[in-house]
C-alpha cells in the first residue's frame, strides 16, 4: 500500500484533475441543497435537513446528519455508499421505520406527495406505507413469513390499502404475480416462501411493493443477496415495471455499477452526510469528490486492463459519536489540506446540472479545480 | 498407489505428473447424499461436483467463478482434503492426496491453506490474535517460545497489521482487520497453496481492494499459488492468471481471463458477462443482457447432454441441435491455452453476445488517477484526449506532465 515512484502525489494533479468545462464552473459559490430547487410541484419526495440518531449507551450515534434531497415522481434517485454511511437509516427515515428505541428522527422534514410524513399519525402513516411506499429489502428470506403463503402475504395489503372483494383481490395477486413473471401464478397462490428459490422470492416481493400502486419504491440492496445472472433479471424487472407504472424508485447499494445502469440520479453519502450528488452521466464522467474518486478506483472492473493494482482508501470512517467539525473524509483523504480539518465544506455547486459535492479541494477556486 | 485409484474409481487412464502443475484434479466426483424418512435412507445423491479435470500451475492463480451452488467451493475444499472426494483424484506436487495416511495428510496440509469468505465466523471469538495464529505454528510443531512470538509478529506485520494486537480478540477488529488475521493463520505455516474461498465478499468496496492487493502482493513475495473462488467475475479477472467458469458441477469454460472476457466460446459464460453491471453509465446503456430462462436445475438430476441446455440462448437460436440434448460437450480447445465445453462454440465466437459492453479500449473513470494512468500508458482514447487536452493548460499550478 506504499505509493510507488510511478504514483503520481495531490501536487501534480490540479492540471489534469479538472475535467469540467470552464464556462460553466463560473457559476454559484453559494450552498444549496441537493436538489438545487426549492420545492417544486414536480417532486414526489422532497427530504430536507434530515437527522436521525441513535442513542445507545457508548452516546448517541448521528446515522444521518443534515441529509437533504429531492425524488421527482418516476424517477430513480440512488443512495451510495459503503456499510454504516446511513444509506438504509435514510430510507427507514422516510418510511418512519426507524427502530424506535434506540433511534430517532430528531430534526428535518420529509414531504411525500405534499404530505408531511413526520408529523402524521401513527394510523396515517400506516396508510401511507404499503400502499403509497412499496418496499424491496436485500433479503427476500426473513422479510417474507415463512408459515404464511406467498398468496396471503400479497393479498395482506391490498385488502388493507384498497378495499377490494375477496374475489378481486385474488385475481390481483394472479395478475402481479404473472407481471413479475413467476410462472404458473394462480397455482403458487398457496405455496410457501421456501418452496421458492431466491430470485424467486424477490420477484414475490416486489409483487408484494407493488400491490397497492405506490408511487414510492424504497429499494435496499435489492440485490445483494442474490446470484449475478439473477441479480440482472431482478434490476429489470424493477426497472420495467417501474417505467410502466411510473412509479419512483429509490434505490440503495454500495455497487457502483448498478447505480451506473439504473439510477438517474445518484447521491453518494458518507459517514451520515451526502458528500456529492448529481446525475449518474456527471457523477461518473467528472465525479467532484475524492472519497468518489476512491470508490471508483477501488473497484475491479470488467472491462479493465488486467494487473494494475488498486487504489485503496486508507484507514475507516469515522465514528458518528462525535464527528468532528471538518470534512468527515478528511482523515482518509490524500488531498486534504488544513482547511479540510478545520472546517466542513458545505454542498456547492459544480459544472454540471444539478451536480453538487462537499469539498473544498474541487470547489471553484480549490485546489484541485 | 495402483490399488487405490482404482478403488476411487478413477479412470484408469490418469494423465502423467507434470512438474510445472502443483494441484492436478482428475475425473473429481463429489456426490452428497439425500437421506430422508425415519432410517435416513438414501434417495438420491446431490452432484456437487462432476467428472472435474483441471490443474493449477505453480505460482499462478487459477480464478474458478460461477453462481451459487455450482460446485465452485466444493472443488476449492476437496482439493486440499477437507472433503472427501467420491471419485477422480487429486495430487499435490504429484502424490494422490487420497492415498495418504493421517501423518502423512498432516504433513501434507501444511504446504496447503485456506481463507474462508466470512472474517467473522471463521476465528474462533475466544482466541487471541496471537493464539489464532500460532496454532498451527505449534500444530505443524515449527516453532515455540521466543521464535514462536517473533513469527507471530513477523506474521501480523506482513498482512499489515500491527504487531501488538497479539493479545486483542478477533471482535476488537473491523471486517477487513479480521480477513487479515485469517491470512495471517493461512501463512503461519508456510503453505505453497492457499484455497481462498471467497475472500473479499463479505467486504466493503475500499475494503475489497486493500485485501486484493495484499494477496497479489503476498503471492508475488512469497511465491505462492492461489486457487480463488469467487463470484465476482470482475475480481477474478482482476486477480487471476487463469480463469475457470462453472456451470451445476461442470467447467464449462477455462482459460486467461483476457480470451475468456473477450471471445468467451461458452454460452453460458457469456451470460454471466451480459449480466455484471460496470460503473460506467454509457458502458452500461451499450450492455445487452442474455435472459436466461428459469433457474439452475437442480444438481441430483442434471440435464442430459449438455447441462446447460435447458436455459442456452444459443441453443434456442441454432434450432435447438439434438447434439447438445445427447452428447456431453468435452473441454475443447479454442485457442492455446483457452478451452470451452460447448458443441458450438464456433458459433458463440461469431456474435458479440455478453460482451458488448465490455470494452478496454472505453473506460472511463474520471478520477484524477485514471486520467494520468491514461496518459501514462498511452491509452487514453479520442474522447478522453480530447478533454484532457481541453483541461491541461487551465492549470493553476505547474504539474509536470
Amino acid at each position: 500500500m506504499e505509493r510507488s515512484e510511478g504514483d503520481v502525489s495531490a501536487a501534480d494533479l490540479p492540471s489534469i484533475i479538472d475535467l469540467a468545462p470552464d464556462e460553466a464552473r463560473r457559476a454559484q459559490t453559494e450552498s444549496v441543497t441537493a436538489s438545487g430547487t426549492k420545492r417544486n410541484a414536480d417532486k414526489l419526495l422532497e427530504v430536507r435537513g434530515l437527522k436521525t440518531q441513535f442513542f445507545t449507551a457508548d452516546g448517541v450515534i448521528q446515522a444521518v446528519d443534515d441529509v437533504s434531497f429531492d425524488v421527482g415522481y418516476g424517477e430513480t434517485l440512488g443512495l451510495v455508499g459503503e456499510s454504516g454511511c446511513g444509506k438504509s437509516v435514510t430510507a427507514l427515515s422516510i418510511a418512519r421505520l426507524v427502530p424506535d428505541p434506540p433511534g430517532r428522527i430528531v430534526a428535518g422534514q420529509i414531504m411525500f406527495d405534499g404530505i408531511d410524513v413526520l408529523k402524521l399519525s401513527n394510523e396515517a402513516m400506516r396508510k401511507l406505507r404499503g400502499k403509497e411506499i412499496g418496499f424491496i429489502f436485500q433479503d427476500p428470506l426473513t422479510s417474507l413469513n415463512p408459515t404464511l403463503t406467498i398468496g396471503y402475504q400479497i393479498t395482506e395489503g391490498i385488502r388493507e390499502h384498497m378495499r377490494l372483494s375477496t374475489r378481486a383481490a385474488r385475481d390481483r395477486v394472479v395478475e402481479l404475480l404473472a407481471k413479475v413473471g413467476i410462472p404458473r401464478p394462480a397455482d403458487r397462490l398457496k405455496d410457501y416462501p421456501h418452496q421458492f428459490s431466491g430470485g424467486m422470492r424477490q420477484r414475490v416481493m416486489i409483487a408484494i411493493a407493488l400491490s397497492c400502486d405506490p408511487k414510492l419504491i424504497l429499494a435496499d440492496e435489492p440485490t445483494t443477496a442474490l446470484d449475478v445472472t439473477i441479480q440482472a433479471q431482478i434490476l429489470e424487472l424493477i426497472q420495467k415495471l417501474s417505467d410502466e407504472f411510473g412509479t419512483a424508485v429509490l434505490m440503495i447499494t454500495h455497487d457502483l455499477g448498478i447505480a451506473a445502469g439504473m439510477c438517474d440520479r445518484v447521491n453518494v453519502m458518507y459517514a451520515g452526510r451526502i458528500v456529492e450528488t448529481g446525475t449518474v452521466d456527471t457523477m461518473f464522467e467528472s465525479p467532484q469528490m475524492p472519497y468518489a474518486w476512491g470508490l471508483l478506483d477501488s473497484l475491479p472492473r470488467i472491462d479493465d486492463i488486467r494487473g494494475a493494482k488498486l487504489r485503496t482508501i486508507e484507514g475507516l470512517p469515522p465514528l458518528l459519536i462525535a464527528p468532528p467539525d471538518a470534512c468527515r473524509f478528511g482523515p482518509r483523504c490524500r488531498y486534504a489540506r488544513d482547511i479540510c480539518r478545520e472546517d466542513e465544506p458545505e454542498l456547492t455547486a459544480r459544472a454540471g446540472e444539478g451536480h453538487l459535492a462537499r469539498c473544498w479541494a474541487t470547489e471553484p477556486g480549490g485546489w484541485i479545480s | 498407489m495402483d490399488q487405490l485409484t482404482a478403488s476411487a474409481g478413477a479412470a484408469p487412464s490418469i494423465r502423467p505428473h507434470d512438474s510445472k502443475n502443483i494441484v492436478e484434479v482428475d475425473d473429481l466426483k463429489v456426490y452428497f447424499p439425500i437421506r430422508a424418512g425415519i432410517f435416513k435412507t438414501v434417495k438420491g445423491t446431490v452432484k456437487a461436483v462432476d467428472d472435474v479435470t483441471f490443474e493449477v500451475r505453480r505460482g499462478e492463480t487459477l480464478g474458478l467463478v460461477g453462481e451459487s451452488g455450482c460446485g465452485k467451493s466444493t472443488i476449492g475444499r476437496a482439493m486440499i482434503r477437507l472433503r472427501e472426494p467420491s471419485g477422480g483424484t487429486v495430487r499435490f506436487d504429484g502424490i494422490d492426496l487420497n492415498t495418504l495416511k493421517s501423518g502423512a495428510l498432516r504433513k501434507m496440509r501444511r504446504r496447503m491453506q485456506i481463507i474462508f469468505q466470512d472474517p467473522y465466523g471463521s476465528l474462533d471469538p475466544r482466541m487471541t490474535v496471537g493464539s489464532i495464529i500460532s496454532e498451527p505454528i505449534e500444530t505443524h510443531h515449527l516453532a515455540d517460545g521466543e521464535a514462536k512470538k517473533e513469527r507471530v509478529a513477523d506474521l501480523l506485520r506482513i498482512v499489515g497489521l500491527d504487531p501488538n494486537y497479539v493479545k486483542r480478540y478477533p471482535h476488537e477488529f473491523s471486517g477487513g482487520q479480521r480477513q487479515r488475521i485469517g491470512v495471517a493463520r493461512a501463512l503461519a505455516v508456510e503453505p505453497e497453496f492457499i484455497v481462498c474461498d471467497e475472500p473479499i465478499s463479505a467486504l466493503d468496496v475500499s475494503i475489497q481492494a486493500q485485501v486484493l492487493n495484499l494477496l497479489t502482493d503476498l503471492r508475488g513475495r512469497l511465491g505462492l499459488t492461489y486457487l480463488f473462488v469467487a463470484h465476482d467475475l470482475s475480481v477474478v479477472k482482476h486477480i487471476s492468471d487463469r480463469v475457470a467458469v462453472m456451470y451445476l458441477g461442470k467447467i464449462v469454460e477455462v482459460g486467461p481471463p483476457d480470451l475468456v472476457y473477450s471471445a468467451p466460446g461458452h454460452p453460458y459464460t457469456r451470460a454471466l458477462l451480459s449480466a455484471v453491471p460496470v460503473p460506467d453509465p454509457v458502458a452500461e446503456r451499450k450492455r445487452r443482457r442474455v435472459i436466461l430462462q428459469g433457474d439452475v436445475p437442480s444438481p441430483v438430476n442434471p440435464p442430459p447432454g449438455c447441462r446447460f441446455h435447458t436455459r442456452c440462448w444459443l441453443y434456442e437460436r441454432l434450432g435447438k441441435p439434438e447434439n447438445c440434448r445427447t452428447i456431453e460437450p468435452p473441454l475443447q480447445v479454442m485457442t492455446t491455452d483457452h478451452r470451452a465445453a460447448c458443441h458450438w462454440a464456433g458459433e458463440a465466437l461469431k456474435t458479440d453476445v455478453g460482451i458488448a459492453h465490455i470494452d478496454q479500449q472505453l473506460v472511463r473513470r474520471g478520477t484524477p488517477e485514471a486520467a494520468l494512468n491514461l496518459l501514462k500508458t498511452g491509452r487514453a482514447t479520442e474522447v478522453t484526449e480530447a478533454e484532457l487536452a481541453a483541461e491541461a493548460p487551465a492549470a493553476d499550478t505547474g504539474a509536470p506532465l
